[in-house]
């Protein structure tokens, strides 16, 4: 386990709704420079949302997100991600119209505050997604579910973000493709990148991540590290399915 | 029909079709990013004819050279652009979360603006330009001659269509442009800012109407009716062809103009029916037109959630109501002739705007075109009793609300099987295809000057009498239409408005019920018509026009939207403040265009609305509403 270092993010008392219905009731969480975070907890807990209001994608009408020590609650969802904040949906999002390079081409940015890092290029993403340079000009519907997840992730990777949030990656995926896409938040945390990602699979969890936090009903229930997390039953038994 | 016959025919209509299609092609841009159907972009095209000219033979002077004159097309193309871009910082920017249909409003309010703009700079006379240098001539195909200029137009469409296939796919701002079409949130997430995406879009799809005008003017002159009339043409156009997709509208202007073109040579009268039945065609196979995607969950709403306030009256509010109609109806006994006049009216549009409501605040149904159905009762009525038949005002006032109903039968069919921007797109279609189908034939609608002779019968002639005639058929019509809101019917629509899905899941048969709901509020909506066409004595093309459609719509925004007996109120503010000032004024139009703008901006819950917000925060009235967590941020 790294060393805990500086925080990249965190939410105090994060509470969001979809219109009339009030989904997180004050959430907390906290990933650290070159983390990996995993926020565990079943269908509809309030992951994706938890995310999302991160993100700005659903407003939050309470608490606060600070990103790299600025407080970017209510801010518009293009400014967080100029900041360095990227974001992989959980549906995918991929533009099905576009080719796989015109996607990555959407993803494209320059990356926030410090430079000196390499940004990412289309060679080093093909390297970590060796498919993904095979089809650069097929259109995006035109692919299977385990390449359109790898391409959400290059997409996302091509803005050079500094930390990632990554909304259930291993869902409906086959097992092989499960394991690219370990591979894949491990190379990403090799680069530095802090990643905070939802996932039901406490396998896939334990293996990518550092720590865990447990969500339910809106609000985190459990937090810990990973192997923690594996030898409690009790936690695992209320909060996540078997 | 000789081979040179057709070959002539087919190439003016590719001419057509190429110029309609550079206009369309920017309107689908605009959309497909914005999610904003743009009414301005008529404005724009008009405006584009307008610069082109000024400019041109003002560049002309120096030299008559063909470089001369596109450099004038290009240049007014581009302040055209840049009047768009002016449009998307100073209003579009506001409403892009705003309900759809105060985004509709809202950029209608802009083209009432241009009109007025446009007639102060330019004046009210057509504006002949320029023939194009170089291309005066004729060509010679198979013994027929064929303007160069039509030629040249054949060519510019493909040409406007490769330069924009282009940019869409070799560019950064084409591709973002595709993105955004498919989904602009998640542009947005990828760290691309949507407001240069969006002032950018403006400016392409301003700039592409600018130029699809400023072309125009060697075969049109600048004339003030043509931001309208291009409106509509260039909506069907991307209805047909799938809003957001450029090859569509290429597609779609090629087949709606050569079916025009050969259309006329085997029912020259019924073109336009043809373009008509082609859409319907087309939007039922294919709801989201021939090369359209379906809309991703975009999250906004089409409406603003529906009538929030439904409780019966409180004994004081009926005294209030029973007051005013008392008031009213002893107008005749006080008033002068003026004021009976403007009551009568009242009474028509209140009950023109009542049925509106029921479609839009109770249905969710967003009719833009309500004044087909006024107008088609107007009609009936005043063709039965001038025509041949020489019919009573009895059998017209029968006759007129089968009629409207029947015309909501027959595009309300079509209609309720679509839903959101689509809806409004084809009901707006629908009653500019009537109005087209009154101004057009003559013979028996007297065109644009309409028919004279339209009275009372004797016992009713006086306009004491007629205002009681039109005080009972309206009252009793609205408590009727009233009464609806409150059975099952009534509940039944409102839960297909606030969930299709669910209503049908439940097994509730939503496309049949908002089809009774169209073809009631199109019979209201036709008495209406006749009685407003007893109370004038003729009939004319205003009364199915956009304008008409545009002030039901306005009355019902004034009282409140959201509310059952706002259309009322809205109706009764609306006419009186219409018929005040539009005689004071010449920019009655800019004033209606600027206070559209206002309330969609400052005060979207209407008068009745706002009083009902008022006695909640007073903590009397209806039980709070628990606002949307969201807002509150
Ligand atoms: N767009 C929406 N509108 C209304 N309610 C929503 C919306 N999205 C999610 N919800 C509700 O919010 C709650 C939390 O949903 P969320 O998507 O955050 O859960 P999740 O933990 O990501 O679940 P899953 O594992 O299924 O992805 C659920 O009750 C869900 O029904
Ligand atoms: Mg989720």
């Amino acid at each position: 386990m790294s060393a805990p270092s500086t925080t990249i993010l965190e939410t105090r008392g994060l509470a969001a709704a979809y219109g009339h219905a009030q989904v997180l009731f004050g959430v907390d969480v906290t990933l650290r420079a070159g983390e990996v975070v995993a926020l565990m907890g079943r269908n509809g807990a309030g992951k994706s949302t938890t995310l999302k209001a991160i993100m700005g994608l659903v407003p939050a009408n309470g608490g606060t997100v600070t990103f790299e020590g600025q407080n970017v609650t209510g801010w518009q969802p293009f400014r967080i991600s100029r900041l360095g904040l990227g974001y992989v949906p959980e549906e995918r999002r991929i533009f099905t119209d576009l080719t796989v390079y015109e996607n990555l081409e959407v993803g494209r940015k320059a990356a926030a505050g410090a430079p000196g890092k390499e940004p990412w290029s289309l060679d080093r993403l093909f390297a970590i997604f060796p498919n993904l340079a095979e089809m650069k000009g097929r259109r995006a519907s035109a692919m299977s579910g385990g390449e359109q997840q790898m391409l959400t992730i290059a997409r996302t990777l091509m803005g050079n973000p500094h930390a990632v949030l990554l909304d259930e990656p291993s869902e409906g995926l086959a097992p092989v493709i499960v394991e690219q896409m370990a591979d894949a938040v491990l190379a990403m945390k090799a680069q530095g990148i802090a990643v905070l990602l939802s996932e039901q699979n406490l396998y896939f969890a334990s293996a990518v991540s550092d720590r865990a936090y447990v969500i339910e009903k809106g609000a985190i229930r459990y937090e810990g590290t990973t192997e923690d997390l594996e030898d409690n039953d009790e936690v695992r038994e209320a909060y996540l399915s078997v | 029909m000789d081979l040179s016959f057709v070959v002539i025919q087919a190439l003016s209509g590719l001419a057509s079709a190429s110029a309609l299609f550079v206009i369309a092609s920017g309107l689908t841009i605009v959309f497909g990013v914005t999610r904003i159907v743009n009414f301005a972009h008529g404005s724009f095209y008009m405006l584009g004819a307008y610069m082109a000219v000024t400019i041109v033979p003002w560049l002309l002077q120096f030299d008559r050279s063909p470089t001369l004159f596109f450099v004038g097309v290009i240049a007014s193309a581009m302040v055209v652009g840049i009047l768009g871009v002016i449009m998307e910082l100073v209003l579009l920017r506001r409403i892009y979360k705003v309900p759809e249909l105060f985004q509709l409003l809202a950029t209608f309010g802009v083209v009432l603006i241009v009109q007025d703009v446009v007639l102060k700079i330019w004046g009210p006379v057509d504006i002949t330009g320029p023939r194009a240098p170089g291309m005066r001539h004729g060509i010679e195909i198979l013994g027929q001659r064929f303007p160069a200029y039509e030629m040249f137009l054949i060519f510019v469409g493909p040409a406007v269509l490769g330069l924009l296939l282009l940019i869409m796919h070799k560019t950064r701002f084409g591709v973002l442009i595709r993105a955004a079409t498919q989904d602009r949130e998640m542009v947005g997430a990828l760290g691309v800012n949507q407001a240069m995406l969006f002032t950018g879009t403006l400016f392409l799809g301003a700039f592409l109407a600018g130029l699809g005008g400023a072309l125009q003017i060697p075969r049109l002159p600048a004339n003030t009716g043509m931001d309208l009339s291009i409106i509509t043409e260039a909506f069907v156009v991307t209805v047909i062809g799938g809003m957001g997709s450029v090859p569509g509208a290429f597609i779609a202007a090629l087949i709606i103009k050569m079916l025009e073109a050969f259309g006329i040579l085997i029912f020259p009268k019924i073109t336009l029916v043809l373009v008509f039945l082609l859409m319907a065609v087309v939007l039922v196979v294919k709801p989201w037109g021939l090369l359209g995607k379906p809309e991703v969950a975009s999250g906004r709403a089409v409406l603003p959630e529906g009538i929030l306030n439904l409780k019966a009256f409180t004994r004081t509010e009926a005294l209030v109501w029973i007051g005013l109609a008392a008031a009213l109806l002893l107008v005749p006994v006080f008033g002068d002739t003026y004021k009976v006049k403007v009551g009568i009216e009242i009474m028509v549009f209140a009950l023109a705007a009542f049925s509106l409501n029921l479609l839009i605040g109770n249905g969710g149904i967003v009719s833009f075109g309500h004044a087909a159905y006024f107008g088609v009762g107007a009609y009936a009525a005043g063709l039965l009793v001038t025509g041949p038949l020489k019919a009573p005002m009895e059998l017209a006032l029968v006759v007129a609300p089968v009629a409207g109903g029947l015309a909501a039968a027959l595009f309300g069919y079509f209609i309720v099987r679509l839903s959101g921007i689509y809806l409004a797109m084809l009901t707006l279609a629908f009653a500019q295809i009537t109005y087209a189908i009154c101004f057009q034939w003559v013979e028996v609608t007297g065109g644009d000057n309409g028919v004279v002779g339209v009275w009372p019968s004797r016992w009713a002639a006086s306009r004491e009498v007629y205002f009681y005639v039109v005080a009972a058929l309206s009252l009793t019509t609205i408590l009727a239409l009233r009464h609806l809101f409150y059975t099952p019917f009534g509940y039944t629509l409102r839960a297909a408005r606030d969930s299709a899905t669910r209503a049908d899941a439940i097994g509730i048969d939503v496309k049949t019920h908002r089809w009774l709901a169209f073809i009631v509020a199109g019979a209201a909506a036709g008495l209406a018509g006749a009685l407003y066409s007893f109370s004038k004595g003729s009939i004319d093309p205003t009364m199915i026009s956009i304008s008409m459609s545009i002030d039901f719509l306005m009355m019902i925004l004034t009282g409140g939207i959201q509310t059952v007996m706002g259309p009322l109120v809205g109706t009764a503010v609306f006419h009186s403040v219409k018929d005040f000032f539009m005689p004071l004024t010449d920019f009655w139009r800019f004033f209606l265009g600027v206070s559209i703008i206002a309330i969609v901006l400052i005060f979207p819950k209407g008068i009745v609305g706002a009083i009902d917000s008022l006695r909640e925060r007073m903590g009397r009235g209806p039980a709070p509403q628990p606002k949307p967590a969201g807002e509150a941020a």
